[in-house]
């Protein structure tokens, strides 16, 4: 079979050249959009292994919610990028140097890594066949039993996570008039009306 | 020619020293900062998904979900201080975010 390793490849090649291009690019548009891509190849690669719901997951929160917030602060914000990007080449040698060597270290740790003989006697859940359940419905069978306190603790983050971003971002203007309900109840006859005696000739 | 676990490996370590890489490349751009943790978040979920994928063990995409929320979680909270600063400051350079040392 050719045609699995010629799309791993693809797929592979293209995320990593995107991802390539979200650091270098010089507009951060062109990031936020070079991200994307390599997401969408990632999930591709996600398929690949099976893991078609998580796949799915990431097109559907990630490209869907989140670069898209990343695009939306990118363009509401009226910064000077050229400016920004000073000092690009000054540092790229110390990147480079320390990108190099964590690149060798992990190629080091692939190639002298082995599973263990008894690991796959210590498999928690195991991946129950595809020809009886698909990937999405064995992770929810999992993932409502036994790891259900993962499953509401990732709620838990999320409400975190929205409560906190509306409290840094909610502003409120001081000269915007606001319907306040509990006022407008409690006014009674004596506090609504004034009664002015205007004598004639006078006026207020 | 077939694809093994270290094949996923490989791709996953590129993606990860890329991440870091862009962090340090450049470091005056709060938000190319934040999508080169993306990078670096989503390598981990291809290796979390590789082991899962070649060990036959469901466990693996349960973390992965998890890692997930917890990127998205980063992102959404990020960009939140990111529009609060602007909003205060004018300016998203590295440089300026000093405030906390009163």
């Amino acid at each position: 079979m050719i045609f699995p390793a010629l799309f791993f490849y693809l797929f592979a090649g293209v995320c990593i050249a995107a991802a390539v291009m979200v650091i270098a690019a010089r507009n951060p548009v062109h990031s936020v959009l070079f991200l994307i891509l390599a997401f969408v190849n990632a999930a591709a690669l996600f398929i690949l292994l099976g893991a078609e719901f998580l796949a799915m997951i990431l097109i559907i929160v990630y490209v869907g919610a989140v670069l898209v917030l990343f695009l939306f602060v990118v363009m509401m914000l009226d910064v000077d990028f050229a400016q920004l990007r000073q000092g690009f080449m000054q540092y790229l040698p110390i990147g480079a140097f320390l990108g190099g060597i964590l690149l060798i270290e992990l190629v080091l740790v692939l190639v002298t890594w082995t599973i263990g003989p008894d690991v796959q006697r210590t498999i928690a859940t195991p991946t129950p066949p595809i020809a009886s359940m698909f990937n999405a419905e064995a992770l929810g069978h999992v993932l409502y039993t036994r790891y259900v306190y993962f499953f509401q603790a990732a709620g838990v983050v999320l409400l975190v996570a929205m409560i906190g971003a509306i409290v840094l971002t909610l502003r409120h203007k001081p000269h915007v008039k606001r319907q306040n309900i509990a006022d407008q109840i409690a006014r009674t006859k004596a506090t609504a009306i004034d009664i002015v005696k205007v004598r004639p000739g006078q006026g207020l | 020619m077939t694809i093994g676990l270290g094949h996923y490996l490989t791709v996953a370590a590129i993606l990860f020293t890329i991440g870091i890489f862009g962090i340090f490349l450049n470091r005056k751009n709060v938000i190319i900062i934040l999508m080169s943790i993306e990078l670096i978040l989503l390598a981990v979920n291809l290796n979390l998904v590789a082991f899962s994928a070649f060990l036959g063990d469901l466990v693996g995409q349960v973390y992965a979900l998890l890692v997930l929320t917890v990127a998205a979680a980063e992102a959404a909270i990020g960009l939140a201080i990111l529009v609060a600063y602007y909003r205060n400051r004018g300016s998203i350079a590295v440089e300026d975010i000093n405030l906390m040392k009163g």
